[in-house]
């Protein structure tokens, strides 16, 4: 069979491997940011207790690897009894370290609002609450978009090691046609291709935003 | 007799080791206009800094209307509705639009009402010449305009008394007349209280009452500017003043 052929083929598995791939991506990445908002908030505003428990949770996301989390996930915690399956695992794992790299992001846009722009708030009678609603964040989230860009694409990448808790998703497809037809060259390239198609045109839109939002919130 | 605002007694100020401000006094009277001259590093932002609380000073103390300042974050955030201040670098909020920038201190700080701080803010922008920059954002301004918003922004808390930390440091030389006149008229019309840190020594010598002359962190010398200017007291001033093109 030719190689075009095998890859007509092979598309509409690796069409749900891509859908599949996407979903969980986005439903990852929209709860990383919630988890990164609150983590950099509970250290934004120095909460007692809370603050340190998120520091503690931001070191052993950001210095663990993701297929270690998975693995713990999904082979250790059904020993004390909690299971989920290994869709929901991924979700979780993916979540748990784009949690953390979110939050280091937003924290890294926080502080990098100038203290001549905290000052002139300080000097109109804002107090600590509203100088983080009215300038702080404002700024400080228009600032950490290149992080987040740039974190958005790394998660997309990360869902590839879903594979070894056997998610079907883009590159557990490719590797299980490889398994069964050996025909590497082929299922490799529609892989590739496939990510590609994700990452190239979200990388290009990522951009723009970042342009966008930086005029928008600081006109340069 | 003439009403004081603002007293600061023995003010010593350190960043770490190094002794910033020497046994700082002085006071200003209402409607006063006092001018804080001296070289580069000599304290004088560093002193009318302290004035509002951006920075903290180790022993000393700062009355201003009658009160003694317990020097707590709590209460500066009171008293800067008071006491306005300039910076040399506008830093208008560039996410809001020159009338935001204006209406936060207003309706947020003070809970104004907002049609009529609106209203207001409207005013002050047509004193200034700048009506139609209303909605208009800080990165379409030029930094004179810029530095005219800044000061609108601290006027609509109605301030009893304004700081201006060397306002037109930054700006074209063109612009600096118009910061100039605006001050200007803030003293002779609303006779505001001021302390101004300027380096353009014929606008201090036109608008101040005083001048409070510092070097290395001590006040050398507290003269009626019309003496500073033709017989200061001390020999660094009269140096000071020789070094000064004007």
């Amino acid at each position: 069979m030719s190689s075009w052929t095998i890859i007509q083929q092979s598309l509409p598995m690796f069409g749900k491997g891509f859908e599949l791939t996407l979903w969980l991506s986005f439903v990852g990445i929209i709860g990383s940011i919630i988890v990164g908002i609150i983590v950099s908030l509970l250290q934004y505003f120095n909460v007692p207790g809370l603050h340190q428990l998120a520091s503690i949770y931001v070191e052993v996301s950001r210095n663990t690897p993701l297929l270690i989390q998975l693995f713990f996930l999904y082979y250790a915690f059904p020993v004390i009894g909690i299971k989920f399956n290994a869709e929901l695992c991924g979700i979780i794992g993916l979540i748990f370290l784009g949690g953390s790299y979110m939050a280091e992001g937003f924290t890294g846009g926080f502080n990098g609002v100038s203290k001549g722009q905290l000052e002139s708030g300080k000097a109109i009678g804002l107090s600590r609450w509203q100088l983080a609603r009215y300038i702080v964040f404002p700024q400080g989230f228009s600032l950490s978009v290149p992080a987040m860009a740039a974190n958005i694409i790394f998660l997309i990448k990360e869902t590839s090691i879903f594979t070894v808790i056997a998610i079907p998703e883009l590159t557990n497809t490719a590797l299980d046609l490889i398994g069964m037809y050996y025909r590497s060259n082929e299922y490799l390239f529609v892989l590739v291709v496939g990510y590609a198609i994700i990452l190239i045109p979200l990388s290009i839109i990522l951009t723009l935003l970042e342009k966008r939002v930086r005029y928008g919130s600081f006109g340069n | 007799m003439v009403e004081q605002i603002l007293q600061v007694e023995h003010l010593e100020k350190y960043y770490q080791k190094k002794h910033v401000l020497h046994d700082i006094n002085f006071h200003v009277d209402k409607g006063e206009v006092v001018t804080l001259l001296g070289p580069s590093g000599s304290g004088k932002s560093t002193l009318i800094r302290c004035l509002n609380g951006l920075e903290e000073y180790q022993q000393g103390t700062i009355t201003f209307e009658g009160k003694q300042i317990n020097p707590t974050e709590k209460n500066w955030q009171q008293i800067r509705q008071k006491i306005g201040m300039v910076f040399q670098s506008y830093d208008l909020f560039p996410n809001l639009t020159v009338m935001d920038n204006i209406l936060l201190g207003p309706t947020k700080v003070q809970k104004q009402d907002k049609f009529a701080a609106k209203k207001e803010g409207l005013d002050l922008l047509t004193r200034v010449g700048l009506e139609d920059y209303a909605n208009a954002y800080p990165r379409q301004l030029s930094g004179g305009q810029k530095q005219r918003v800044a000061i609108v922004r601290a006027l609509a808390l109605h301030p009893d008394f304004m700081l201006f930390d060397e306002v037109t440091a930054s700006l074209d030389p063109e612009m600096v007349r118009g910061i100039l006149n605006i001050i200007q008229d803030l003293a002779d019309v609303d006779h505001m209280t001021m302390i101004v840190v300027t380096h353009e020594m014929n606008f201090a010598q036109q608008i101040a009452d005083r001048v409070i002359f510092l070097e290395d962190g001590h006040i050398l010398e507290q003269t009626p500017s019309k003496q500073f200017f033709s017989a200061p007291q001390t020999k660094r001033a009269q140096e000071f003043l020789d070094s000064m093109d004007f």
